[in-house]
């Protein structure tokens, strides 16, 4: 009997991939194991293995496709005997609706939190932009603009390297530094062991001496080895030693939820930085603030936490093609002007203020949408002058609600705007719990649109 | 590989010339008398907060920095004052430090344990167990990165050593031929914890092996053994063959802290330390007995060297403490508004 090959997930944040080879051709016999197929996917190039034996009957997509989404037939395995001349994906299908009406949604649960139609390009709506009117623009993904942002900060200042797990031979477990080992070198870009705490603090050493470190971790939860290094070592020593000396280097990588990766994968440290005096924290969303925040961080003579987002990573955005695009520490962006309610997030959270707010204008309620993009500095007076004019605020981040960026915002709103408030302040958060597996729960446990678009109902007294 | 143990010629048969012997002698006793006067402020109330004295241990930085050259980095922990003396800082500006006024190295805002110069390539002075020793590869791996011969000495004790960061730090190093000097201070006690309570594996030295690194022991009370064993690991790491241990048995006669009555250990094993292997006494007696100074020569020294002490005693009871603005400097690089709400 005839069976379909489908388009695996084969990381936790794929929605779709590049059929790029296929190793047999149609008439081939298989056995289990067998390698058919290479899939290039948000990550990396993966060998897809048979895992059954049989002959291939039909390559339904012809390899170099892009963009083939997860759970799309590829391939039709037939058995000894059986005739390959008539098949096709719907006429099987039609055999097996079981699989091919299951909607992606349901298959594979990372696109709860990453909607199909965020893959397409989101159209850039700044009020102000960081660029002069009428540059040129192209699409870029948050991946390509961090990369492009690090080599071109390495081409103009030597004392600049890369430091971390896999990103020099592997490319970047995320693929943020691909191409990187090839233009700079291994002097530059550095595989590391897996010893965070360790290489956390010879990065930070080496910036004592004179360089200018890039740590990437390979996610933040990791760096939670390293945090002794990054606040009593980076952070405190330029006070320590009377302005004498101090760690001018970046910390970067992915933070907060990816999917189904479960309790000790899914945290975001936004708030915890930010606490810190001394280090710089940025946490940005769109792909031109990728990179301008980007290269003002490698420029920054001060320790600066960048906080990346696995789902981000393959977003694509406008960005200003401009030789030397950079975008100031501590100037938040306002993404949508708007009169009735102000909603103040950063990251990933703008996906999901972004989202209600286009919803909330429908129901005619208008949303003005801020991005902080920096958390230290915090651009507070941006925030406090849109609260004045729309007298509502609703916060929204994807960290745990206590002691949340959104309560400290909430308690300066409150010392400096009370008297135009005419509602509480309300915090949207990540639910007050480690962040569960389970499929439905981890949907229960961030925070969501229908969050945001009933704080904002609650505000507006709706 | 070529791992040793205690290879160095008894100090009297040391090929050492007079003025060296001198040098040695003076640096030593500068930071004896520093660490007695420091501990007197303490008692007077002039020093607050944590307060860890070097004495008994002033071989070992002497030792070490007699292989030094510009440009060399040094890094350490918490107890810190006899380095920062070994290699040149002013006296003034420690104990001005150590007092908390304007007129410290940091200003006031570091304090005993976090003082700093980047005129003499002292990098602190750090209060966290382990950290100096990831930091100090660092600085090894930024004068690698540059293209020079200089080496890096990361001062960490026994304590330190049983850290998970201090083997981290081990495979890095030697992965990246990174030209540092592990130098353990194994002085017998972390904190109130012997050697013998806090290790099965008392070689510390040894476990470099395990990694590629080589090293030795060395006897810490003997200044002229550690400058020995300081030329060869100097060496080793200027040829770019990658990072070198010394182990360096040592002795404080002091407690951890100001605040530590010591009762870990017996007044008799201080006393017998202090009476038989004294680092100061022994190069006192190479100078008489070689006729390289004579009795008066050497209360001439002493004089001098207590002077000096008390000018910095002087100077850090007179410095003013910090303006209040200074609360509000350093925090950054560059200028960004801090939160005052």
């Amino acid at each position: 009997m005839a069976t379909e090959l489908l388009m695996p997930a084969l990381s936790p944040t794929m929605e779709e991939g590049t059929l790029a080879k296929w190793l047999v051709k149609e008439g081939d016999t298989v056995s289990a194991g067998d390698i058919i197929a290479e899939i290039e996917t948000d990550k990396a190039t993966m060998e897809f293995e048979a895992v059954d034996e049989g002959i291939m009957g039909k390559l339904l997509i012809a390899e170099g496709t892009e963009g083939v989404k997860v759970n799309t037939p590829i391939a039709i395995i037939i058995e000894e005997g059986e005739d390959a001349s008539n098949l096709s994906a719907s006429n099987l299908s039609a055999s097996a609706p079981a699989e091919e009406a299951a909607p992606v949604e349901d298959a594979a649960p990372a696109p709860a939190k990453a909607p199909a139609k965020a893959a397409a390009p989101i159209v850039s709506k700044a009020v102000e932009p960081d660029y002069p009117a009428g540059t040129e623009m192209k699409q870029q993904t948050v991946r390509e603009a961090l990369r492009d942002a690090m080599s071109e900060e390495m081409r103009r200042d030597e004392n600049v390297f890369l430091m971390g797990e896999e990103v020099a031979e592997y490319q970047g477990a995320y693929k943020i530094s691909q191409g990187m080992l090839d233009e700079f070198g291994s002097k530059r870009i550095i595989d590391t062991p897996i010893t965070e705490h360790g290489f956390a603090g010879i990065a930070t050493g080496a910036a004592f001496g004179g360089l200018r470190p890039i740590v990437e971790f390979m996610t933040f939860n990791f760096a939670m080895q390293a945090i002794d290094h990054l606040i009593n070592s980076a952070a405190k020593t330029l006070y320590m030693s009377g302005g004498q000396m101090g760690a001018p280097m970046v910390f970067r990588g992915p933070n907060g939820a990816a999917a189904r990766v479960g309790a000790q994968h899914s945290q975001c440290y936004a708030a915890w930085y930010a606490h810190i005096p001394g280090l710089k924290v940025v946490m940005p969303y769109s792909a031109a603030d990728y990179k301008g925040l980007m290269k003002t961080a490698i420029r920054d003579p001060n320790p600066v936490i960048f906080l990346e987002n696995e789902i981000l990573y393959g977003k694509s955005f406008e960005v200003p093609v401009l030789d030397d695009f950079t975008i100031p520490f501590g100037k938040a962006r306002i993404w949508r002007e708007g009169t009735d309610v102000t909603i103040v997030s950063f990251g990933i959270g703008m996906t999901y203020a972004l989202e209600a707010a286009d919803k909330l204008a429908e129901e005619g309620i208008s949303a003005e949408v801020i991005d902080l993009r920096t958390l230290r500095p915090i651009d507070y007076d941006t925030v406090l002058a849109s609260v004045m004019k729309t007298n509502r605020c609703v916060t929204v981040e994807e960290g745990f609600p206590v002691g949340s960026i959104g309560n400290h915002i909430s308690s300066v709103i409150m010392q400096k705007a009370f008297d135009y408030l005419d509602a509480p302040v309300i915090t949207c958060a990540g639910k007050d719990v480690p962040m569960p597996y389970a499929a439905n729960l981890e949907k229960l446990a961030l925070v969501t649109t229908a969050d945001v678009i009933q704080a904002v109902k609650d505000v507006t007294y709706r | 590989m070529a791992t040793r143990k205690s290879a160095s010629t008894p100090a009297s048969k040391a090929n050492v010339s007079k003025d060296e012997l001198l040098a040695y002698y003076k640096d030593m006793l500068l930071i004896r008398r520093f660490e007695e006067k420091a501990g007197q402020l303490y008692g007077m109330g002039l020093i607050g907060g944590f307060c860890h004295l070097y004495i008994g241990q002033e071989a070992v930085v002497v030792g070490l920095e007699a292989a030094a050259k510009e440009g060399d980095k040094r890094i350490t922990s918490y107890r810190d004052h006899g380095h920062m003396l070994a290699c040149g800082m002013d006296p003034k500006g420690v104990m001005a430090e150590l007092t908390g006024r304007e007129g410290g190295y940091s200003k006031g805002k570091g304090g005993s344990m976090h003082m700093f110069s980047k005129e003499k390539h002292f990098y602190g002075g750090h209060g966290i167990v382990g950290a100096q020793v990831p930091l100090g590869a660092g600085l090894a791996f930024s004068d690698k990165y540059k293209g020079n011969d200089n080496v890096t000495f990361a001062y960490f004790g026994d304590g330190a050593a049983n850290q998970g960061q201090v083997a981290e730090t081990y495979n890095m190093a030697e992965i990246w031929d990174l030209p540092v000097i592990f130098v353990i201070e194994n002085n017998q006690y972390a904190m109130g914890t012997s050697t013998q309570r806090s290790t099965k594996s008392p070689s510390y030295w040894g476990r470099g092996a395990a990694y590629g690194i080589e090293g030795e022991e060395v006897d810490g009370m003997d200044v002229l053994a550690v400058k020995e064993a300081s030329e060869r690991a100097t060496a080793h790491c200027r040829a770019g063959k990658g990072p070198y241990i010394l182990e360096v048995k040592t002795y404080r006669y002091r407690g951890h802290s100001m605040s530590d009555p010591a009762k870990y250990r017996t007044r008799e094993e201080v006393q017998k330390m202090r009476e038989e292997r004294d680092p100061i006494e022994a190069v006192r007696s190479i100078l008489l007995t070689g006729n390289h100074a004579t009795e008066d020569d050497l209360k001439a020294i002493d004089k001098d060297i207590k002077a000096v002490v008390n000018a910095s005693a002087e100077f850090a009871k007179e410095s003013p403490e910090p303006a209040q603005s200074e609360l509000w400097t350093d925090i950054y690089a560059d200028e960004i508004p801090q939160h005052d709400a």
